[in-house]
């Protein structure tokens, strides 16, 4: 066992991006909910977008373009949860596990032929001179550009949630439909947005492990992130900082524990494997201890009758 | 005459299977506080629903001012002035009060001026109130107070107010009208929708009187008596509930020195109550809702443990047992919500029967349920109360509100209680249902039952109860004898006016 064959700013760099598809899902999935829909197919948006973006890259050469094909793919599956949930005012839980299932097979069909493709990569920024700080450079601004849209957005969700006229709505359709309603607000339409949007990210989520993390196409690569993110909105209180913290933290022990199984610490991998879930659970449920809770009318089926 | 701000003429619309409004026609006046009268059903919620844009009629029209309205959605009508506080608050809970009023303007300034409007508007009209406060803190007068507000800020022309002092203690009620009659000196107009004739009779100036969906007919309320214009809305000659004059028992129902956390968030904790009620006696608990009432059910029905000693029935200690074990000694309650907790909503009658009334009336053995006799039971209760439904095997949920009440007190009656606890037995009912369900709970009482009956409306206690007390805050005032208490009185203990100051400028 050696210890010291850990280097401490690739691995805090590496946390980063380990941590970033589990953001992207959460942030999407957060806003969905804030606005009363608990979307339960996160893990299938997320592989679909994996597979979408994949594709699009490879064919293409722009990992870009997969980008914005992996968001469409994740968007578009989240459509058919619209249609069964908002339209056909089916429930949204068996609709959500509808989803990932569905999901799940379907990437696999769409995926046969890449199967041991390398996808074209997306490169670094090397943002001048503030990149060349020593150790600060490395963690922080030496990244592929996605992962800093993934701060970017739990910044713009934060601030469009507190600050703008929009997310005040947002978050009053998911307290209290019925009042929001009664207002003239249109509460089906917000949270169709709100779905697409969820959808589009957990997209993005997805091509980040299959273009940039992995990188390459396996069935089921996203491995559970999906429920992970779902379980880390509650802990996080959907808030969106705590989102982020949640994700880190558990990218961050995920990327350790692997070190620290490379480096032979004699702690069985059982436990090592398990420990970014329990600490992370852990965490967020004592931050969690305080007052605010989920939205009022989260997963509750909205129909306009006078 | 000059052009009414409002008119409504022939104004139909159908639902499947009823007519909510056939051929409605009245005019409302400039600065006129305008009555709308009527049992449930009769049409009135859907009648506002179309001014305010919520509903649109199948047929008729509208004038605003002499031009034609029709708004196709509430934001268009906020636009031309019509602003409305609803039956139900449109709040939201987790939100402050800044945020709620934003939500209900079309073109909001940013959040520290209008926390300071709201300031303003609040001190003009004598409802305090603080900008930053979470709704779901606030009392239920100011809760109206925010949904006020929110309106007075668009400079309504016609303010819609439905059943506006439902939730409020009478100093609360003087206040509203005051602030009120400061609107109508104003030129604004108010369209009062109430079923409280004493209300709109000190109130209003003009009535117009619904009945299942047509206008039958109009009234000065100050020139009419409130008897006639009950008469109006039912379309019969009205029965009072008669009280025979008994003598109380023993003690049946003990509760002392109680105290309970609410198990809710936005609950009441119960501090220190006593109270006790003896065979034969009806004592009437009032008080605005949410000072503990859910919780005072609770406590009575074994939802919520207590110490054992805390609560005696016939001396024998039951703080520790459940609502079975309890219900097996002869103490029954009948809680507020019908559909979700005095009733299951998607259940037949015949099971929502067997779900209360399996123990006292030996519906199941060994386990297995028997279901002619309980189909029997549901039957007995159906004709007993009079509800009316094609028949035992309907859902809970098809049944209109005051015929699930009627069943949901029935059921309970008819098990003989030693003690019967209601919550809000008449809420939502009309007047005809109303008083034969206060008829069921005197005769039961006469026959020697005790019986709680916990209620907002105070007449309803005052002509059934014996004894008074309130609940405020969670702490019960101490019982007085209901005859010869005064509305002022009451008003007290009931906990005054909540901070709430008169309209002064």
């Amino acid at each position: 066992m050696d210890l010291g064959e850990i280097n401490p700013i690739l691995l805090v760099a590496s946390l980063m991006v380990a941590a970033t598809p589990l953001l992207l899902a959460a942030i999407g999935e957060l806003v969905v909910e804030k606005a009363g829909v608990l979307n339960l197919g996160v893990e299938g948006m997320m592989i679909v977008g994996a597979i979408s973006g994949f594709a699009i890259s490879v064919e293409t050469g722009s990992p870009w373009l997969g980008f914005i094909a992996a968001a469409v793919g994740g968007a578009v599956l989240s459509l058919l949860f619209v249609l069964l949930t908002q339209v056909a005012l089916a429930n949204q839980v068996a609709s959500g596990l509808a989803l990932t299932l569905f999901g799940l097979g379907f990437s696999a069909l769409m995926g046969q032929s890449y199967v041991g493709v390398k996808p074209p990569s997306m490169g670094d920024i090397h943002i001048p001179v503030i990149s060349d700080i020593p150790v600060i450079g490395p963690i922080l601004f030496q990244h592929d550009p996605i992962l800093y849209v993934g701060i970017a957005l739990t910044a713009a969700v934060w601030a469009t949630l507190k600050y703008t006229r929009i997310g005040l709505i947002l978050r009053a359709v998911g307290e209290n439909h019925d009042a929001a309603h009664a207002l003239g607000y249109k509460v089906i339409k917000i949270r169709i947005m709100a779905i697409l949007f969820g959808g589009a990210c957990a997209g993005l989520g997805g091509a980040y492990i299959s273009l940039i993390r992995v990188p390459q196409w396996t069935e089921g690569m996203t491995a559970g992130v999906g429920w992970i993110a779902l379980a880390l909105v509650v802990f996080a209180s959907w808030k969106p900082w705590r989102a982020l913290l949640g994700a880190y933290l558990f990218g961050g022990i995920t990327v350790l524990q692997l070190n620290l199984q490379a480096a032979g610490v004699a702690i069985p991998v059982e436990y090592l494997a398990m420990s970014p879930y329990i600490i992370t659970i852990l965490v967020l449920v004592i931050l969690s201890a305080d007052k605010s809770s989920a939205p009022a009318a989260l997963g509750r089926t909205f129909h306009a009758s006078h | 005459m000059t052009t009414p701000l409002l008119s409504l003429q022939g104004l139909t619309k159908a639902y499947p299977g009823v007519v909510a409004n056939d051929q409605v026609s009245f005019d409302i006046g400039e600065g006129e506080v305008h009555a709308l009268l009527g049992e449930n059903g009769a049409g009135k919620s859907t009648l506002v629903k179309m001014i305010y844009g919520l509903v649109k009629p199948d047929s008729g029209i509208m004038q605003l001012r002499g031009q034609p309205f029709a708004p196709p959605e509430p934001r268009a009508a906020r636009a031309d002035g019509i602003a409305m506080v609803f039956q139900h608050f449109s709040l939201f809970d987790a939100l402050n009060v800044a945020e709620n009023i934003a939500l209900g303007m079309e073109n909001p300034p940013s959040m520290g001026d209008l926390a300071s409007r709201i300031r303003d508007v609040s001190e003009t009209y004598g409802l305090p109130l603080d900008p930053y406060r979470t709704v779901g803190d606030l009392s239920a007068g100011e809760r109206q107070r925010v949904e006020i507000i929110r309106c007075l800020l668009q400079d309504p022309k016609l303010l819609i107010m439905d059943e506006p002092t439902s939730v409020l203690t009478p100093q609360e009620v003087d206040i509203l009208f005051e602030t009120l009659n400061k609107l109508r000196s104003e030129g604004t107009s108010i369209l009062y929708i109430s079923h409280k004739l004493e209300e709109i009779r000190t109130l209003c100036d003009h009535a117009t009187i619904l009945r299942l969906g047509k206008n039958v007919g109009e009234c000065i309320p100050a020139e009419t008596s409130a008897r006639d214009m009950a008469e109006m809305m039912v379309g019969a000659t009205l029965q009072t509930p008669e009280r025979a004059g008994r003598e109380f028992g023993e003690v049946a129902l003990d509760v002392s020195g109680l105290s309970v956390p609410s198990p809710s968030e936005f609950g009441t904790a119960l501090k220190n109550v006593h109270l006790t009620v003896r065979k034969g006696e009806v004592l009437g608990i009032g008080g605005v809702a949410g000072n503990g009432q859910d919780e005072l059910l609770g406590v009575l029905s074994g939802e919520i443990q207590t110490p054992a000693d805390a609560i005696r029935f016939n001396g024998q200690p039951i703080g520790k047992l459940g609502p079975t074990a309890r219900r097996r000694l002869g103490v029954l309650t009948a809680p507020e919500e019908r559909l979700g907790h005095a009733a299951a909503p998607d259940m037949s009658l015949v099971e929502n029967a067997l779900l209360t009334g399996s123990v006292r009336e030996g519906l199941e053995s060994n386990g297995f349920l028997k279901w002619a006799d309980t189909r029997s039971f549901a039957e007995k209760i159906i004709s007993a109360f009079d509800v009316r439904t094609p028949g035992p095997e309907n859902a809970a949920r098809s049944l209109s509100g005051g015929n699930l009440q009627k069943f949901v007190i029935g059921r309970e009656v008819l098990q003989n209680p030693d003690v019967l606890v209601v919550n809000q037995p008449t809420w939502g009912v009309d007047a005809a249902a109303a008083a034969s369900i206060r008829q069921a709970i005197l005769d039961l009482a006469a026959k020697g039952s005790a019986v709680i009956c916990i209620s907002q409306d105070l007449d309803e206690l005052m002509e059934i109860s014996d004894s008074f007390a309130a609940l405020n805050e969670g702490r019960l005032s101490a019982p007085r004898p209901t005859t010869g208490l005064t509305v002022d009185e009451i008003g007290l203990m009931m906990g005054g006016a909540h901070g709430m100051e008169v309209a002064h400028v």
